[in-house]
């Protein structure tokens, strides 16, 4: 009774359910009305931010060979550290807008070319040196060189100039882009004293948790930094992070207490453990999909009409049934979905058509040699089934796939962007554009279903620079209709991101930019 | 020259095994080179992943020196490790010696406490087989021993773990080990660890030393002893034993090497930061100097390892002690 109604009073604070109907609940079940006031005060309560307490995060996805630098950082554990330690010029909210951080405001000349962002005054790196537009400049600097490895090089292209004067730091394009403040929200731009240029893995930043233990592949602590210039964050006095790569490791450490959230939680035990005592399954509907990818310029795939029976092949709804176990939405072939700004829900979804497909393989005069599909573990969870089921809907149409299994050892550099047909796995972006500019722009490195159309590099280019949001849409979505009629993206399922926490953290709102509030738990929740 | 010396034959036999010894292992770091030059993909592309553009490519290629030709790169490597420099990690940038320093301190930790706790009793439970043999005890040893080692220990991990981490609390199920923890804190982190390994280990080395001593229990000399009235117990433990220890030594040793080398799979499940994820981290990575690093201290630790029981089957066996 009593998890009922612990349930239904946070369903009011939350707004999910007024307070007359929590009373009426809760009479039903037998509480008395003094009781169930008491119970929605706590609840209540939980909601204010509280200061203290060590938290532990068990995460999977780090390893000892993991660096501090942001640059470098590319797997859950390190995102999480860096969210820790260091702040981005603005943020993706939750509801997909920004929120600005280290810049007080922004704003952009009326081409969309010219961006300025005000620094905010007052914040302070760990080493207590103030952080200036300077820093900022020389921290964009560093991910935009050429020579650099950072993760970022792929956005930070297209600049034609940047400068900083005063509190002021601005940047010249050499096209114009609406959406660049989302590009400053990557998780690798965080601002370094000096850029970073001198030790760019020592750890000094102006978050609200200084690093204490640096130990990659094992653990990772903080204290809260108290000179930090939000109250609002960092409510914890100490964090620790935990690397558990080990799925049934980390379960059992969440469940017997050891650890207060874990990450990267298995579809198939998902509903058993939101079913466990003490523990709550956050489920975050996200921009994660799992695609299987056809290179458009290499035979048979240069055929639209095999494409398209392909497409009709596959029955996503039996997808996200059994490899996501629910935990997921089908996909439409295209790469956003409808948590984009700007996305157009009306484009019909594909449906699984037998029929269609049959009739689109004919079409194609393929000869009836197999079509060979290249698979690993790797490439999603449940990647090497996914194909599977693929391979026998496909069957019924009379398409002779046949999965090749590849090791997941050196999958990234040998088969995904080289083999014409693989599955593999995209994280979303947060905007449009970067998705399509990722990897569907002619010129794009990671363009991996070598999609080649003038037509979409222009509309992509006009929406980028449009100011007015009704245009943009309509721009996306002829976009769309060209990537799901004519691209090499079989796109069945995007995945959901599935956390895990104890009830002893509260002020989780999940973020559909990433997992773990878009790496955020630790910054942004307190001990209830 | 070195009968000119006139060394005793026991020095002989024990130089030219280190000296082997040495040969072994220069030619397991060429192997591990080989190994790692095999692996599909490079530390380029391994460090950058999924997101790594061709030009961020060709930069961290070039910063690696990984156009230089392989024998160049591992005859540099050979030469610093030669003089203690075991090189930075590709991956990360750090001293390899600082970190490999702390992971084989933890992996040596963890073996230790489980000999201590695995080989004392291994041998003890081998003793009691002798002695009542085919009987009650005999049979309920070896039957538990060999349903542990039959078992892979990720399922005695998980067991161990759903049972006395999750279900009774009694012990951590994270045995995550740190500098600032004091000895009593490290221990009872590692009892459920140490446990499976124990496990793991216990029936190869209780069942040689069964084997090996039954072996002794034939000769002529131990039916002189218990006719001049010893107890069955003395008898085995006093004259049989002595005679056995060489096998014993060698499986003991050669289990001992297998908690130092071969634990990963134990580390992962406890998430102990030992040196075989550390391992298995970098070869993902492609990341070669850490690789060949660990894989010499491997490669040394068996070695070395196999010396010692070696040299203590010629220590204890007359024969080679005093040959002719």
């Amino acid at each position: 009774m009593s998890k009922e109604l612990e349930y239904f009073s946070k369903k009011v604070v939350k707004g999910l359910m007024d307070r007359r109907a929590f009373m009426g609940r809760a009479a039903a079940l037998g509480a008395s009305a003094a009781m169930a006031n008491t119970l929605l005060a706590d609840a209540a309560n939980a909601q204010t931010p509280k200061k203290g307490g060590h938290v532990k995060l068990g995460l999977g996805g780090g390893e000892s060979s993991n660096s501090l630098d942001p640059a470098l950082t590319l797997s859950q554990a390190p995102y999480n550290v860096i969210a820790h330690i260091g702040d981005q010029l603005v943020e993706v909210n939750s509801e997909g807008g920004l929120d600005n951080r280290l810049a007080e405001e922004f704003s952009s000349s009326p081409d969309a070319k010219v961006w300025s962002f005000k620094i905010r005054k007052g914040v302070l790196f760990h080493d207590g040196k103030p952080l200036t537009s300077d820093d900022v400049l020389k921290t964009m600097q560093r991910h935009s060189d050429e020579n650099a490895t950072s993760g970022a090089l792929g956005i930070m292209q297209g600049i034609e100039s940047m400068r900083a004067e005063g509190d002021l730091f601005e940047i010249t394009l050499t096209d114009p882009n609406a959406d660049l403040p989302y590009l400053m929200a990557d998780r690798h731009l965080r601002i370094q004293p000096g850029g970073g240029f001198d030790d760019p893995g020592n750890g000094i930043m102006s978050g609200p948790y200084r690093i204490v233990v640096d130990e990659p592949g094992v653990r990772h602590t903080f204290e809260r930094f108290e000179d930090y210039w939000d109250d609002s964050r960092g409510h914890f006095d100490t964090s620790e992070i935990l690397i558990i790569n080990d799925a049934t490791a980390r379960m059992s450490a969440l469940q017997s207490g050891q650890v207060h959230f874990a990450n990267l939680i298995e579809p198939k035990i998902a509903d058993l453990l939101s079913r466990a005592p003490g523990v709550a399954l956050e489920r975050t509907q996200g921009r994660g999909q799992n695609v299987f990818i056809m290179h458009v310029d290499t035979a048979p795939f240069d055929n639209n009409d095999l494409r398209l029976a392909l497409k009709y092949a596959i029955n996503r709804e039996e997808m996200v049934e059994k490899i996501l176990r629910g935990y997921g939405t089908v996909g439409n072939d295209i790469p956003v979905n409808a948590s984009y700004p700007f996305f157009d829900e009306s484009i019909p979804q594909r449906e699984f058509d037998l029929d269609k497909a049959a009739e689109h393989y004919r079409k194609s005069g393929h000869d009836g040699s197999p079509i060979v599909l290249r698979v690993a573990d790797v490439a999603f969870p449940g990647a090497v089934d996914a194909a599977q089921l693929f391979q026998q809907t496909a069957q019924k149409a009379g398409i002779p796939l046949e999965i090749k299994r590849e090791p997941g050892d050196g999958y990234w550099s040998e088969v995904w962007n080289k083999q014409p047909f693989c599955a593999s796995y995209w994280g979303g972006r947060p905007t449009q554009d970067q998705m399509y500019a990722t990897a569907y722009l002619s010129t794009a490195d990671w363009n991996d279903t070598r999609f080649k159309s003038e037509k979409f590099d222009d509309l992509l280019m006009q929406a980028r620079a449009e100011l007015d949001p009704d245009k943009r849409k309509a721009l996306y979505s002829e976009m769309s209709y060209m990537v799901r009629d004519e691209g090499g993206l079989i796109m069945p399922m995007f995945n959901d991101f599935l956390d895990a926490r104890t009830d002893a953290i509260a002020g989780w709102v999940s973020n559909p930019n990433g997992d773990m509030m878009n790496d955020m738990a630790a910054v942004k929740c307190w001990m209830a | 020259m070195l009968d000119g010396l006139r060394l005793h034959p026991v020095v002989k036999l024990v130089a030219q095994r280190i000296a082997l010894g040495i040969l072994l292992l220069l030619a397991a770091s060429v192997m591990i080179f080989l190994g790692t030059l095999v692996l599909p993909g490079d530390v380029a592309q391994a460090i950058l992943g999924q997101s790594a553009t061709p030009v961020a490519l060709a930069n961290l290629r070039e910063q690696m020196g990984l156009n230089d030709p392989a024998w160049q790169r591992y005859l540099h490597w050979l030469y610093a490790a030669l003089h203690g420099d075991l090189g930075t990690s590709l991956s990360n940038g750090r001293d390899i010696a600082t970190q490999i320093g702390s992971r084989l301190g933890n992996t040596l930790f963890l073996a230790f406490w489980a000999a201590v706790v695995a080989v004392p009793l291994a041998i003890l439970l081998g003793l009691l087989s002798v002695r009542y043999r085919n009987r009650w005890p005999d049979k309920l040893i070896s039957t538990l021993s060999l349903a542990s080692i039959s078992l892979p220990e990720f399922f005695i991990g998980y067991v161990l773990i759903y049972f006395f981490a999750v279900r009774l609390g009694w012990f951590t199920s994270v045995a995550t080990i740190y500098d600032s923890m004091d000895l009593w804190d490290k221990l009872s982190a590692i009892v459920l660890p140490v446990t499976v390994l124990t496990m793991v280990i216990l029936a190869h080395m209780m069942r040689m030393t069964r084997a090996a001593i039954l072996n002794v229990m034939q000769a002529a000399y131990i039916e002189t002893a218990e006719l001049k009235g010893l107890t069955q117990f003395t008898v085995i433990f006093r004259h049989a034993l002595p005679n056995a220890i060489a096998p014993i030594v060698n499986v003991v040793v050669l289990n001992l090497a297998y908690l130092v080398v071969g634990v990963v799979v134990v580390e992962v499940i406890f998430v102990y930061p030992g040196m075989g994820q550390y391992l298995v981290d970098h070869v993902a990575k492609r990341d070669v100097p850490v690789v060949q690093a660990c894989g010499l201290i491997f490669a040394a630790v068996y070695i070395g390892l196999n010396l010692i029981a070696d040299l203590v089957s010629i220590v204890t066996n007359p024969r080679l002690r005093h040959p002719k």
